[in-house]
């Protein structure tokens, strides 16, 4: 799982290089993200954080490849996500990328082995090892006793664990989650949290959206500051502090 | 090796599919499964006109009781009135007809044959029967022409005066209505004269022979107390090659003594063909409404799932965007949604298909209750299949739109919400 092969210069997972992405709304333009650079490092914890209408749905579309931006590159897993078919990029997506929503977004007629079986189905995993794979999931997230229940038989931490377990399916790089906790109480918002941290501290990149700065400052290693479309500031947390950086273009001299 | 390593994954991936997409039909509302009304009710006409159809063919067919290609039947005034044949004739036939008849090159016999309705009373109940009387010459020849022998006793030889010998149906306590089995020996009275029972015809399947009571001619002539007029003639032609010159023939020679113009007959020259074809076409016909019916519930069934399946996808469009955001190809999600509609034409033809052999069974008992025939309902399971098949394949051509427009969804709507 940790494949921490160049120490010193880990792997560039995602990598958003000038990337604008510009909404017409009628006469007008409406430019959602603006020269923004985002680069996440294998194995690290990211938080892009950001008041709605920052332009932090559209970073993370993009983040995501779930949408294309109007200029710049993004890469994933350093490849060009442009040269890539829809089809080809969905695949991609689907192995290096697990998905958690802030709404759960359970396909709500599957149940939950089904549901975490399903992105493996995608990638034409064959049906027994889909449905061993997905209990062992199931048992990680605490939820072997749950497994035939269909998601509106499920808590709201139940189903964000669910979430979490299909997520966590095709064994993915990068966990990308949309505010995770936002629809959680504060108790099992905590608990999903912790499986976070714990995937993170075993080898998993995170890319955590958010508009709650404590959740971001508490969890995540480094955080995009977004306003306005645009990158405000990065910080980093060096020790118990929170130290201004620069973006990595800067940072790698380009 | 390579080649079949695919179409196994294809194969495995298909019915993954298939299972996805029962799983959402399941839990479909009402309202989706209504659409399916008209797949339903197209499907259903179609399997339940084709066993009834056939069925319901051979139970008319066999109600003429005829195999003989070499028989012409002449009647007056056409098939007009209800009652036996020729009762309600106002210029009825002669046996002097049947004589002439007789005569022609081509007619090897001509019988003349006397159906009347009489009352037939036994153990204190009365029944309105169709009487036909049995010539006194060409006796045997009659038994022949129209295939009857006699199951219990014998048939009537010409000096039986005052003896009869009935349908099966009469004899039979179930069915003739005098909760009483009539059986050789028995007497009965018919039209207030005492007849004895000497014979039950064989079961001939046709309601109008198995009811039917046979009685001399003298004796029929007797009861009638109205001359010698005919109901019919039983014309046997020399051979089967004949049939054709043979009916001109007859025509010519009964406008000739009937002084009619070609054109305006007032009588009938009718071959069992002829009888059959008319009912075969009338048949047909109604077979040829019913498709177009089927036709048109099956256009509007394909509409109904275009349309539950695009509200469907509009439904799901969230759906949609989870799948692509963990992975699914634009082909993944049109390969669901056009199996499931096909799936949907599927459980529609399913439907149709029990709710028309149901169908089909009830009405071919109706046919053999009214009528006392003996048909069984034909089932083709060739037939199903083809309907099942051809049920998923248009639901799933329905479906070929709301699928594309599905696979084209934008995965960024699912974050939007």
């Amino acid at each position: 799982m940790i494949k921490n092969s160049k120490i010193g210069k880990p792997k560039e997972v995602i990598h958003l290089h000038d990337v604008d992405r510009f909404y017409h709304m009628g006469e007008n333009l409406v430019k959602a993200v603006n020269k923004m650079n985002i680069c996440v490092k294998e194995g690290d914890f990211v938080a892009i954080m950001g008041q709605s209408g920052s332009g932090k749905s559209t970073s993370m579309n993009l983040v995501g490849s779930l949408d294309l931006p109007t200029h710049g590159k993004i890469y994933l897993d350093e490849k060009d996500t442009s040269k890539f078919t829809e089809s080809d990029l969905a695949q991609l997506r689907g192995k290096k990328i697990g998905f958690i929503f802030q709404q759960f977004n359970l396909i709500p007629n599957l149940t939950a082995l089904e549901n975490v079986m399903l992105p493996m189905l995608f990638q034409n995993v064959d049906e027994y090892e889909r449905k061993q794979r997905a209990k062992e999931i199931l048992i990680l997230v605490k939820l072997e006793k749950r497994i035939n229940h269909y998601p509106n038989q499920l808590s709201g931490g139940e189903q964000q664990r669910v979430a979490i377990a299909r997520a966590l399916a095709n064994d993915p790089e990068i966990i990308l989650a949309d505010e995770p906790t936002g629809n959680l109480d504060s108790r099992t918002g905590e608990i999903v949290m912790k499986f976070l941290n714990k995937l993170n501290e075993e080898g998993k990149t995170i890319v955590m959206v958010t508009h709650d700065k404590n959740l971001a400052l508490e969890h995540a290693r480094e955080i995009y500051w977004l306003k306005d479309g645009r990158v405000e500031k990065i910080t980093r947390k060096f020790g118990k502090e929170w130290r201004k950086v620069s973006d990595c273009h800067v940072h790698s001299g380009n | 090796m390579f080649i079949p390593e695919t179409k196994i994954k294809i194969i495995k991936m298909l019915k993954d599919y298939f299972i996805l997409s029962t799983k959402n039909l399941k839990r479909r509302g009402i309202r989706s499964w209504l659409t399916l009304l008209g797949i339903f009710i197209g499907i259903t006409a179609v399997i339940a006109l084709i066993s009834l159809g056939d069925g319901l063919k051979l139970a008319v067919n066999s109600q003429f009781g005829v195999s003989s290609t070499q028989l012409i039947t002449v009647q007056a005034g056409g098939l007009s009135g209800y009652g036996p044949p020729g009762s309600f004739v106002v210029n009825p036939l002669t046996k002097e007809d049947a004589e002439a008849i007789g005569k022609l090159s081509t007619i090897e016999l001509a019988i003349p044959r006397r159906i009347e309705t009489l009352n037939l009373e036994f153990n204190n109940k009365l029944q309105v029967t169709a009487v036909g009387s049995i010539p006194l010459e060409n006796t045997q020849k009659i038994y022949e022409l129209q295939e009857i022998s006699a199951q219990y006793g014998r048939l009537l030889n010409k000096d039986d005066t005052g003896k009869v010998v009935l349908g099966n149906n009469l004899a039979d306590p179930k069915k003739n209505g005098f909760d009483k089995e009539i059986m050789p020996g028995a007497s009965v009275t018919i039209g207030g004269e005492k007849f004895r029972v000497v014979g039950i015809m064989e079961k001939k399947g046709s309601f109008i022979l198995d009811s039917a009571i046979l009685m001399l001619e003298s004796d029929l002539k007797d009861l009638m107390n109205n001359g010698d007029k005919a109901s019919m003639i039983i014309v046997k032609v020399k051979n089967k090659d004949l049939m054709a010159k043979a009916q001109t023939e007859i025509e010519d020679l009964m406008r000739e003594r009937r002084d009619v113009k070609k054109g305006e007959e007032d009588f009938e020259v009718s071959t069992p063909e002829a009888m059959l074809a008319t009912v075969n076409q009338i048949l047909t016909g109604v077979q040829m409404f019913i498709v177009l019916i089927a036709t048109i519930a099956i256009i509007i069934g394909t509409i109904g799932i275009i349309n539950t399946m695009m509200t469907s996808v509009m439904e799901r469009r969230k759906e949609i965007g989870i799948m692509k955001a963990i992975g699914a190809r634009n082909s993944d999600i049109f390969l669901q949604f056009f199996i499931e509609a096909g799936m949907l034409g599927l459980v529609g033809g399913i439907i149709g298909v029990i709710a028309g052999i149901t169908i089909g069974y009830a009405g071919t008992l109706g046919i053999n209750y009214f009528i006392g025939s003996e048909t069984s309902p034909t089932i083709n399971f060739m037939l199903i299949f083809i309907t099942l098949t051809g049920s998923f394949i248009i639901g799933a051509i329905a479906g070929i739109t709301p699928a594309m427009k599905a696979a084209r969804q934008n995965p960024v709507e699912v974050l939007r919400s």
